[in-house]
Order: C-alpha cells, then sequence, then structure tokens
C-alpha cells in the first residue's frame, strides 16, 4: 500500500539535499540581484569628481612621517597613478593605501572660522558643540570598518554595528552596501561621536541638506546598534551629538551644557547646505576659551606665545596660498629659498591690516617644515580667527578692525552672557 | 463503416505490434479525416451492446482522451475542439453515451461513465446538457441494481470533474439525496453501496450547504459512519476515505460526532484490515493538519475574526489516541527498513503520533514515556523498535524544557544501542532518533545544549563507527550526522568539529566507496551529509575543504572515463555524477565566500570547468541540473574571468533554455544566465543575441512550466544591467511582452491561493525587470528611449496597489521601480509621477512598512522622486 499522498514517509529522506542546494541557490542569486540592483541605484548619485580639485596638486605631498601619526597598515606608496579623476564613492570605500589616503583627504566638509554672524542664524542655522578629537571618516563596508583622518591615514580597523561594518551574519543589506560617516574620535571615552552622515547603506547623502542628513543619522544610527557598548563584533562605540536650532536657549545649550564629552568649540551648519567637500562658508566653528580648551597655540606651559602659527600652502611659483576654493594669496617667497622638499611653510604673524574688512598686510616669517600628518593648509578664516582671539587675549591690538568681526564677537559675548 | 471500426479497435489491442502499429495509424487516419464521424462512430460502438466488450472499451477510452489532456495548453484545444463541433452530433454521441450506462456490460458501463462526467465537465460550465443531472437521477430509481451502480458512479466523476458553482443547490441537494439513499445499510446491493459511498467522496465539495444544516449533516454523518460497519471492506475503506475527507473539508462540524467516530476508527485501527486501518489512522492525522494549521496560523488567541476556531480534539482525545496509536507500532512488518515503498499500519501509527506531539506539545510527554521505559529493554526487537520510535517520533512538537532531561538520560542509552543492539531495525530507529534529537533539540537556538564538550567525541565515534553498519543502518547515521553539523552552523568562528572534520570526512568518503553503498540511497545520504559538513564549516578548516576539492575531481573524472555501460549502469553512473556535481557547488560556494580561501581554490577553476563540460554529455536531467547549479557557483567566484568559458559553454546553456521537457533545468539555466551577467557584466554582450532569444521563445511557449515564467522576466532585469544601453535592440520585443504580462498579473482577483501566489510571483518577475532595464539606462542617452513606457509602468505599480494582494516581496520590487523611473528618468517621470492617484498613498504604506527592506527601497524611492520632481 502506498503512502498517504500528503505524509512524508516519516522516517525516510528527512532531507533533500538536492533541493536545499537550489533553494540556496536561488538565494545566492536573488542576493547576488539585489546588490547589482542596489549597486545600480546608488551609482550615479554618488558620482564626485575630483576634477573639482584641481587647484590642488596632482602629486602627493612628499612629507616625512611623524612619530604620532598612525602608520598605514597596508602596503602603500605605490604608484597612485592619475587615475582618480572619475571616483566615486563606492569605488572609493575600496581604494587602499595612497589612494585611499588622497582622496579621502579630500572629502571631509571643513567649515569656515566664524568671522561673521550669518544672516537668519536662528532659522536657518543648527549649532552643536564640536567634541574634541581627532577628525574622520569612517567607512563600513565588506564586513570591515576603517576610520582615516583629514590626511586620509588609517586611525583604526576594527569590527562594528555599523551596517556591513563587521563579518556577521546579518544578510539584512546587500553585502556590498557602504555607509560614510564624519566622525570625530574622542579618546578619553574611545568613542566616535558622528557629526554627519554621508553615506548610508550605499544611499549618498551628499546632495541632501543637513536638516535631511541630521535627521537621518539620529533615525538610522541607533537601529544598527552602533551605539550600544562595545563587543566582540563592534569594538568601539558610536554616538549622536545633541543638535540644536540657533535660538537662543539652543546656543545656550550648546555653549554651556554638560555633555558626556569634552568640548572643542561650536560647530554651526547651515540647514539647507548640501554635504560639500572641502572649506565651506556653510558650515562655522566658533571657538573661545569657555568652549573649548584649543582656542590658540600655547605653548609646553600653557603660555600663548607672542606669536601665533599658521600653515600656508607653497606653490611652485613661489605664491603662499589658504586653503580656500579659491584660494587665497599671501604673498610670495623668494623662489631662491625654495628647496625641492619643502611644500608647507609655518608662518608667524607679525603686522596685520584690514581694509574693509580684509586682511591686507602680513608679516610671513618662515619658521620650518610642516609635519608630514598636516594634508592642508589653514584657511583664511582661520588666520582671521587667530588673529582675532590674539587681539582679544590682548597680546597685541589691530590697527584696524573689520565692523564684522567686532560685531560677530559682541554678538556672541552678548549671548553667551546670558547663558 | 462500423463493421471495420469493431476489428480495427480490436487490432489496436494485438499482441502482435505489426498489427497494433497500423491499426492505430488507421484510427489516426479516420480522426484526422473526419473527427465528428469518428466520435460518432466509437460512441455507436461503445452503445452497442452485439460488440465485443474489448472494441467497447478502447472505444469509449480514445472518446475520453479526446476531450481531455494533462497538459493545460492541450486540454484548452481539446476543448474548444469539442465545443466547436456539429450539436446534432454531439447530441447523438451524448445519447449514446447515456444509453450505455444501463449495459449490461460492467466495463462498458464503467468506461461510458468516465465519458460523461467529461463531457459534463466540458459543457455544464458552458450551460449546456442541462437534462443530464435530471435523467441521470431518474435513472437512481430504476431497476436494475446495475444501472443504478453505473449511474451512481458516473454522479460522482462528474462531481469529482465540475466546480460546485456549475450546479445549482435544487440539483446538488437531490444528486447527494441519491447518492446517501445508495450508501444506506438498507441497500442490499454491495456494489451499488460502495459506488454511492465513492461517489459521496466526491460530492462532499458540492455538500458546503448540507453542512451547514444540522439535520442534514446528521444525516449524512450517519450514513457514512453505518458505511464504516459494512460487512464488505471495500464499502467501510471508502467510508473512511469519506471521514478523511469530511475531517478536513468541515473540521468546525465534527464535534457532535467526535466521540462516535473515535469508538468507530479505535475499532478498524485494532480490528480491521489494513487498507481500512490505515484510513482510520489517517482520521486522526489529517484532524492533526488541521488543528496544527491553525494554531500556526492564530497562535492559538482566538478572536472574533478568526475564520476556523481550534476545538482541540486532539487533546481531548489524548488519553485514548496515545494507547491506540502506541499499539500500532508493535505492528512492524519485517522487512519494511528495506523496501522503499513500504507504508503500514506501524509506519502510519509513528507517522500520526510525530503530527499529536505537534499538534498538543508538551501534553504528550507523560503519555509515552511509560510506554518507552516499558518496552526499550525487552528482549522481542518489536518492544525495543516500537519504543524507540516513540520516543523519536515526539521530538518535534514538545518544548526543549520538557525534552531536555529526558533526552540526556536517554541519549547515553541510544549511543550504546546504536553500536551493540542485535537487531538491525532497532538500530535503524536508534540511528534515525538521534538525527531527530540532533534536528530538534541542538544548535544555536537551544539553551541548553545536548551535545556538550564531553560527549561530543562519544557521539561522532558512534555516527562514524554505525556508517560501516548496514546500508539502511548506516543511511540514518550519516543523517544524524547531518543533523549534528547543521546544529553547528552558527557557531561562529570555531565550530566544535573542527577537531573532528578530517576524521568526519574521511569517514563519509569511505562510506560512498562502500560496494554497497547503492542500497538504502546511502552512497546519496554519504555526499549529502559531506555537503552540509562543508557548508557549516569555519575558516578553521577551510584548508581541509580545499583539499576535497582534488578528491571530489578525481571521482567525477573517474564516473567520465568509464565507457559501454549497460543502461542500469549509466543511469548509476549519472546519478553519481549529479551528486559529485552537487558536492563541487557546495564547495566552490564555500571557497568562494571569502576571498582568501577563493584565491587558492581558482586555481582549480580551469579543470573544474572542464569537467562540468564533459558531464553534459550525459543525457539525464538531473545531472544536467546539478552541472549547472554548479557551474553558476563558478560563475559566481570567477567573476569577470569565466568569460573564457563562455564560447565552449555557450551551446549548453542554451540547450537549458530549451528544455522545456524538464523545466528544472530550463529554470535553473535561467537563473545561472543571471549569475552569469553579474558575473561579466557587459562582456557577455556577444552572448546577448542568442540568449534573449531563447528567453523570447521560452516565455511565448506554452509547453514551458509556468513556473519558470516569472525567473525569465528578472533574467531580463539581469540582462539589462549587465549590457546597460546596449539593452537597447531588445527594448522592441522585450516591452510587449513585460506589458501584456504585466496586464495579466494585474489582476488574480477571485483566484485562490496558489493563483495568487503565481501572480504574485510573475509581478516580481516583471518588475525586476523594469528594475533592471531602467537602472542599465541610466545616465545614458537613450534613456529617451524608455520614456514612453513610463505611463505603462506607473499604471501598472497603480493598478497592483489597487488590487490590494501583492505580497512583501512584490511590494518591495515594487516600490523599488517607482524609484527607479524617478532615478533614470528624472524630471521625465517627475511630473507623471505627481499626477499619479495612488503612488503617494503606496510610497507611504511603504514607508511606515514593519519589513525592514520594504522600508529601505521606500525610502530610496522617496529620495529619488524628490529629486526628480525638484529637477
Amino acid at each position: 500500500m502506498a503512502p498517504h499522498d500528503l505524509r512524508r514517509p516519516f522516517k525516510r529522506a528527512a532531507i533533500s539535499d538536492q533541493q536545499r542546494r537550489r533553494d540556496l541557490t536561488l538565494q545566492r542569486q536573488a542576493q547576488g540581484r539585489r546588490d547589482a540592483q542596489q549597486q545600480a541605484r546608488c551609482l550615479a548619485s554618488t558620482v564626485l569628481s575630483l576634477q573639482s580639485q584641481s587647484t590642488q596638486p596632482e602629486y602627493e605631498p612628499d612629507i616625512e612621517l611623524e612619530p604620532e601619526s598612525l602608520p598605514d597598515l597596508l602596503p602603500e606608496q605605490e604608484e597612485s597613478g592619475a587615475s582618480s579623476k572619475d571616483l566615486d564613492v563606492r569605488h572609493a570605500s575600496k581604494l587602499k593605501g595612497a589612494e585611499a589616503r588622497k582622496w579621502f583627504a579630500r572629502q571631509l566638509m571643513l567649515p569656515e572660522w566664524m568671522i561673521d554672524v550669518p544672516d537668519c542664524l536662528a532659522q536657518d542655522w543648527y549649532v552643536f558643540a564640536r567634541p574634541a578629537g581627532k577628525r574622520c571618516f569612517v567607512v563600513s563596508s565588506n564586513g570591515t570598518t576603517v576610520s582615516r583622518q583629514r590626511n586620509g591615514s588609517i586611525l583604526h580597523r576594527f569590527p562594528s554595528a555599523l551596517p556591513n561594518g563587521a563579518k556577521t551574519r546579518d544578510v539584512s543589506g546587500p553585502s556590498q552596501s557602504y555607509s560614510i560617516l564624519d566622525c570625530i574620535f574622542h579618546e578619553p571615552d574611545q568613542t566616535y561621536y558622528v557629526i554627519d552622515m554621508v553615506c548610508w547603506r550605499g544611499y549618498s547623502l551628499y546632495d541632501c541638506t543637513a536638516e535631511f542628513r541630521f535627521f537621518w543619522l539620529n533615525s538610522k544610527l541607533g537601529e544598527t546598534g552602533a551605539c550600544s557598548p562595545p563587543s566582540f563584533y563592534h569594538k568601539y562605540r558610536f554616538s549622536t551629538v545633541p543638535i540644536y536650532n540657533c535660538d537662543q536657549s539652543g546656543l545656550s545649550s550648546a555653549y554651556t551644557g554638560a555633555l558626556p564629552y569634552v568640548k572643542d568649540g561650536l560647530l554651526f551648519y547651515n540647514k539647507h547646505a548640501h554635504y560639500q567637500t572641502g572649506n565651506t562658508p556653510l558650515a562655522l566653528v566658533w571657538k573661545d576659551e569657555n568652549c573649548s580648551q584649543y582656542v590658540i597655540d600655547t605653548d609646553s606651559k600653557g603660555q600663548v606665545p607672542s606669536q601665533q602659527q599658521v600653515v600656508l600652502e607653497l606653490q611652485d611659483d613661489g605664491k603662499l596660498i589658504t586653503s580656500d576654493d579659491p584660494p587665497v594669496v599671501f604673498g610670495c617667497l623668494d623662489l631662491d629659498f625654495i628647496q625641492k622638499e619643502i611644500f608647507y611653510v609655518l608662518l608667524l604673524v607679525m603686522e596685520v591690516e584690514f581694509v574693509d574688512g580684509k586682511l591686507e598686510k602680513v608679516d610671513l616669517h618662515y619658521l620650518g617644515k610642516v609635519n608630514r600628518a598636516r594634508a592642508f593648509p589653514d584657511s583664511y578664516s582661520k588666520m582671521l580667527e587667530a588673529l582675532i582671539l590674539y587681539e582679544k587675549k590682548g597680546k597685541k591690538k589691530l590697527t584696524t578692525g573689520g565692523i564684522q568681526i567686532s560685531y560677530a564677537i559682541c554678538f556672541f559675548e552678548h549671548a553667551f552672557s546670558l547663558v | 463503416m462500423a463493421m471495420e471500426v469493431t476489428q480495427v479497435l480490436l487490432n489496436a489491442q494485438s499482441i502482435d505490434g505489426n498489427v497494433r502499429k497500423q491499426a492505430e495509424e488507421s484510427l489516426k487516419q479516420f480522426q484526422e479525416q473526419n473527427l465528428p464521424s469518428f466520435l460518432l462512430s466509437l460512441s455507436g460502438e461503445l452503445a452497442n451492446e452485439d460488440k465485443p466488450v474489448d472494441s467497447r472499451k478502447l472505444a469509449g477510452l480514445i472518446l475520453k482522451n479526446a476531450l481531455d489532456a494533462k497538459e493545460q495548453h492541450r486540454k484548452f484545444e481539446l476543448v474548444q475542439r469539442w465545443l466547436s463541433l456539429d450539436a446534432a452530433v454531439k447530441s447523438q454521441i451524448k445519447v449514446c453515451l447515456v444509453n450505455t450506462l444501463s449495459s449490461t456490460a460492467s466495463d462498458a458501463r464503467s468506461t461510458a461513465s468516465q465519458v460523461v462526467a467529461k463531457v459534463a465537465g466540458i459543457e455544464l460550465p458552458q450551460k449546456q446538457w442541462p437534462e443530464l443531472i435530471g435523467s441521470l437521477l431518474l435513472n437512481i430509481h430504476q431497476l436494475p441494481a446495475h444501472v443504478k451502480q453505473a449511474t451512481l458512479e458516473t454522479l460522482g466523476y462528474l462531481c469529482e470533474e465540475i466546480s460546485p458553482d456549475v450546479v445549482d443547490q435544487d440539483q446538488v441537494n437531490k444528486i447527494l439525496t441519491a447518492v446517501v439513499q445508495g450508501m444506506n445499510a438498507s441497500e442490499a446491493n454491495n456494489d451499488v453501496r460502495l459506488a454511492a459511498t465513492r461517489a459521496l467522496y466526491n460530492a462532499l465539495g458540492f455538500a458546503q450547504a448540507n453542512f451547514s444544516n444540522d439535520m442534514e449533516r446528521d444525516y449524512i454523518m450517519r450514513v457514512v459512519c453505518e458505511a464504516t460497519l459494512s460487512p464488505e471492506v471495500k464499502i467501510r475503506q471508502a467510508a473512511f476515505e469519506c471521514l478523511v475527507s469530511i475531517s478536513s473539508m468541515y473540521y468546525e462540524k465534527l464535534a457532535r460526532y467526535m466521540q462516535d467516530v473515535f469508538n468507530i476508527t479505535a475499532k478498524a485501527v485494532r480490528e480491521d484490515e489494513e487498507p481500512v486501518a490505515l484510513q482510520a489512522i489517517e482520521f486522526w492525522s489529517s484532524i492533526c493538519d488541521e488543528e496544527i494549521d491553525i494554531l500556526e496560523e492564530y497562535g492559538g488567541d482566538f478572536t472574533g475574526d478568526s475564520d476556523v476556531p481550534c476545538f482541540y480534539f486532539i487533546k481531548q482525545a489524548l488519553p485514548a489516541l496515545i494507547p491506540m496509536l502506541l499499539e500500532t507500532l508493535l505492528k512492524q512488518e519485517d522487512d519494511q527498513d528495506q523496501d522503499e515503498g513500504a507504508w503500514n499500519i506501524a509506519m502510519a501509527g509513528g507517522t500520526c503520533l510525530g503530527l499529536v506531539a505537534r499538534t498538543v506539545g508538551d501534553d504528550i510527554v507523560p503519555l509515552v514515556m511509560p510506554f518507552i521505559e516499558e518496552n526499550i529493554t525487552k528482549p522481542d526487537w518489536r518492544q525495543r523498535e516500537a519504543a524507540t520510535y516513540a520516543f523519536g517520533s515526539i521530538l518535534e512538537g514538545p518544548s526543549p524544557d520538557k525534552l531536555t532531561s529526558i533526552v540526556n538520560v536517554a541519549l547515553n542509552f541510544m549511543l550504546a544501542a546504536l553500536t551493540k543492539d542485535p537487531n538491525n531495525h532497532v538500530k535503524d530507529t536508534t540511528a534515525w532518533t538521534l538525527g531527530r534529537i540532533f534536528e530538534f533539540l541542538h544548535g544555536s537556538t537551544v539553551d541548553t545544549p545536548i551535545i556538550t564538550q564531553a560527549n561530543c567525541q562519544q557521539i561522532i565515534t558512534v555516527l562514524l563507527q554505525s556508517m560501516k553498519d548496514v546500508p539502511n543502518v548506516a543511511e540514518k547515521a550519516c543523517g544524524a550526522l547531518y543533523f549534528l553539523a547543521q546544529g553547528y552552523e552558527e557557531a561562529g568562528p570555531s565550530s566544535p568539529l573542527t577537531p573532528y572534520f578530517q576524521e568526519i570526512v574521511h569517514a563519509l568518503l569511505t562510506v560512498t566507496d562502500r560496494e554497497d553503498a547503492g542500497e538504502s540511497r546511502l552512497r546519496t545520504a554519504a555526499y549529502e551529509t559531506l555537503n552540509e559538513v562543508v557548508r557549516c564549516s569555519t575558516d578553521e578548516t577551510a584548508p581541509m575543504v580545499l583539499q576535497l576539492v582534488p578528491v571530489i575531481m578525481t571521482e567525477l573524472h573517474k564516473t567520465l572515463e568509464e565507457q559501454k555501460l549497460a543502461s542500469d549502469e549509466r543511469e548509476k553512473q549519472s546519478e553519481l555524477q549529479g551528486l559529485l556535481c552537487g558536492c563541487l557547488q557546495v564547495i566552490i560556494q564555500k571557497l568562494g565566500s571569502s576571498e582568501p580561501t577563493k584565491v587558492v581554490f581558482m586555481q582549480y577553476a580551469d579543470q573544474i570547468m572542464g569537467l562540468f563540460l564533459r558531464v553534459f554529455a550525459c543525457r539525464l536531467a538531473t545531472v544536467h541540473e546539478e552541472a549547472m547549479l554548479a557551474i553558476g557557483a563558478l560563475a559566481y567566484a570567477s567573476g569577470p574571468d569565466f568569460s573564457k568559458y563562455m564560447a565552449e559553454f555557450f551551446k549548453y546553456l542554451e540547450m537549458g533554455l530549451q528544455n522545456f521537457e524538464e523545466y528544472q533545468v530550463c529554470a535553473v539555466t535561467v537563473g545561472v544566465v543571471g549569475d552569469i551577467c553579474r558575473a561579466l557584466e557587459d562582456k557577455i554582450l556577444p552572448y546577448c543575441d542568442g540568449i534573449m532569444t531563447q528567453l523570447l521563445k521560452d516565455l511565448s511557449s506554452n509547453q514551458l512550466h509556468r513556473s519558470v515564467k516569472p525567473p525569465i522576466f528578472s533574467c531580463f532585469g539581469d540582462i539589462a544591467l549587465a549590457i546597460g544601453e546596449n539593452f537597447e535592440k531588445y527594448l522592441m520585443y522585450a516591452m510587449p511582452m513585460l506589458q501584456s504580462a504585466a496586464e495579466l498579473s494585474a489582476h488574480a482577483a477571485g483566484a485562490d491561493d496558489e493563483m495568487i501566489d503565481y501572480t504574485n510571483s510573475l509581478r516580481n518577475g516583471i518588475l525586476e525587470a523594469y528594475s533592471g532595464i531602467l537602472q542599465g539606462f541610466k545616465n545614458s542617452p537613450k534613456m529617451q528611449l524608455l520614456v514612453p513606457y513610463a505611463p505603462h509602468i506607473l499604471q501598472f505599480l497603480d493598478s497592483i496597489y489597487m488590487e490590494k494582494d501583492m505580497d512583501d516581496v512584490v511590494m518591495k520590487t515594487a516600490i523599488g521601480v517607482l524609484g527607479d523611473l524617478a532615478d533614470t528618468l528624472g524630471s521625465n517621470a517627475g511630473s507623471l509621477i505627481q499626477q499619479s492617484l495612488s503612488v503617494k498613498d503606496f510610497l507611504n504604506e511603504c514607508l511606515s512598512s514593519e519589513d525592514h527592506m520594504i522600508k529601505e527601497s521606500a525610502e530610496w524611492a522617496k529620495l529619488a522622486i524628490s529629486r526628480a520632481i525638484s529637477v
């Protein structure tokens, strides 16, 4: 008598491995299709041409390693080639060694120093306290997470709970998707504070407004478990920072509020601005002694030296430029002075003159080569800020003051005095 | 002519092949030359009492085959052909058929009743032949008995053939009355009573209204229960078959009969002949099926909305049911473990016990344990085997909490029995029970591990030892090891099996080499277990998996060298090739999944591909399928390097796509085309003309199994994504195909679950095609070519959203396509999307979905749309 149609002969053939092979194949193919689809969907929106950086030299600055800069573990210094013109983020997330350093060095959005109070500050801007620490890009993809500092060198390579950030059996997302976060690594509590989200699960957020990016950041990061305490598959904790509107209470919370991290100034982000690489006036930084211990250069005894240092880039023709785009030129060095290996100089600011709020004349004194970990010269606004703070310290009176600068200082002093 | 037909029909059944062939040929000619006259003479032959029974029977069979076929498209053709015949011809044929029901020759009557049902199956849904049921019912009241019997048989076939909504309730009532009267104990003629009982089995589906009426239902149930007590065994069996069918069709109406039914079934299980006893057990298995379904669906939480409440019949019957089932376990047949097709009371009883355990969970354990304890050490092997079987049967269902402590005690006993019990049946069941223990109580989800560092070594030693036992025991030992390995699948970077890996692999390979490995599917089990061991292995043992590659390759090579085999040996050889290809597939997938092992593995790629290509010279479908699956895995692992094999492989790929008959092969090949697309990307371009031609042919074929069509659409998407704007030249063929399929699949209203599932898989395929095509054209100026199709795609999305019957997979793909439209077509699609009626609702629904993937796709789509609109 044959078994009932519906009854599996109980003791036999509990397994059909062939069916299992078929099913597993179908699963793999479906995953492959999803990945391919996902990749295609993200491609166009993340193409970031490096050609916009054309004012930058095409070669890697040949500077020496300082002991404190973290060595890249991967084989590097290979021929970087000139193929880096049309890189997109997806490609970039796979870059290794020198190529990667070079690429990432140019991808962070860098705030200008606040020397002027933007219009509609209260309506259009966010403010948050910047955690003290190393600014870096954190990229999670293919089961690993890598953090890179501003100069492109690797800070950590570690497993994390970010999407595809560790080799776990998480099949919730396409295996090739990547995420890129703009972070500050805060040494004291070994935490990555996420200050911006650039890509998430392969979706580019470059051309999204800050408002959207912060919303996304706050709603997505927690879902992954990345904010949980460290574990085997999650070596460092991630955390968001409290972001405020720039109204009275927001400013005061950011300025004086108690936070789990050491503050290093305030960051201001324009709500409508896209993520723009390099210096942008749509992100601003403010520092004073109340909210940062790194306001101005101090010597080993904590004393403010009589001179402030600024880094400028020395170009082939002897021009000294800032990191701004377009760069601001600060005079010219005597070409005889240029030795081949020197590309950056340290500057001593001695005499300055403002005309219509612009820095007109400075005395530059060459101090020496910068350390290799530096990838950029300072920006124009940083120089101005340094000067303002220098003046406030009473070290030297500025002979002429820009009205706007004074106004900014007044505004903040007033705002913060109400706190 | 008539005389001639008789002779031809007799010749067609001649023992002489030549005579037969000639007769078949002339029947075929006759049919082709003049179909109406052919059918008329066949029906005349069937109706003619003066003709020999053999020619009448064959005439009826040919008629039947002229009305129905298994293949859907052929069936449709035959139905159309019959409907288009001249009405007078049809009417004459039908008169002959109905008249034959009164024939004194039982074979003629029986054939005629089947043909009548086939004609009714075509005509009743068309509102034709309205007088049929009335005239059949008139027959019922006629004597002699054989007319009554044939008429009841016809009514039974008719109910099997047509759907209940074709017959109005008044006629249903009359049919049921006639049938139930025929079943009644007062019916003296057993043939009539049997025909009536079998007719009821088919008519039950028509009795919805009658089962809702207490009096009518009581009456039907009484008659069925009485029939289970008939002195005639066939009537008893048929009556129990009715009960089984009632148990699943009218579960919610059974409460008031359960006590009586239990008594009848218990008596049958204990005393009746096997065919009857098996049906009686089946009744309880069927009740378990119902309750498991209900409990799974509602999780035991019944509210006013639940369709059918659970009546917990099994739970209530438990104290009496369990002893009854345990008794059956002692009725083993001596050779049942060797006989693949065996099905007897002990097996049915054990199966039912397993279902009861799944239905009631923990409650079964205390009722079965005393039986196990009492019998497991008895000198009679039947008692030991029954006790072990009972234990193995209840391992799925009860909670691990309830079972763990018992299993911990039993495990040592089982391991000892597997080595020492003198009886093969006992060892067979013991090994099977160990497999069940590992399947249900071992793995990362179980809190208290059954297998520990302390006993792991011993368990493996015993299992490997058992693999040297007789084939049926060794096969079960392989099965147990399969589940042992599976339980460590999630073990993390280090597996407890690592220290034994080499030993296990060696033992399994030794089993595959056994002379008697062909018995009890031992060789298959050994390779399947090897596959699972490889799948669940970790990085620690990757070097050993790598060593396995040349070993399996050598085995496959050996099978290809043997020549001039007898046909049965060839078949065995092909089967072995299938197993080896399957094993290589698993290994390739494993090693290909991590970069370091992939690099080392790829040194074998050329040789392996060479072997696979030689396997394609074999004929058997399963082997082709296995080699094809393995090649897919290889393409996935190789990436763009796979292009070097394409020139040689392409013809087999084409052959696979042309394999309509063995549609699994075709389906697998379609999947492999996708793998190759992703591996080669635009390097697949030179082969696309051939592939697309074949895929388009497949889609327009009505021979190809429908399940292959959705993946073919998905494959369009894979190709488009790989070759980008080069897909341009296929647009004019692919797009109309997609559009008409989309229109077909937009509405599945009123369809059954199976149809809704199919419709959804079709929708998913279509949407994946659109997705791939849209993304493929992104950033290309040729994107403009897709703009004309955008309204249709949006309309398709609209209609499936409005239909409200899409599953999560379709929802995810659909919302992705919306994003693709916006992403690729930009402002061209932006305004259309804004105009669309339902898109916004659809998007919002997806954005708030619980399903992570749907939400993810929806968020992306939202982003893409906002870009498209803002441009």
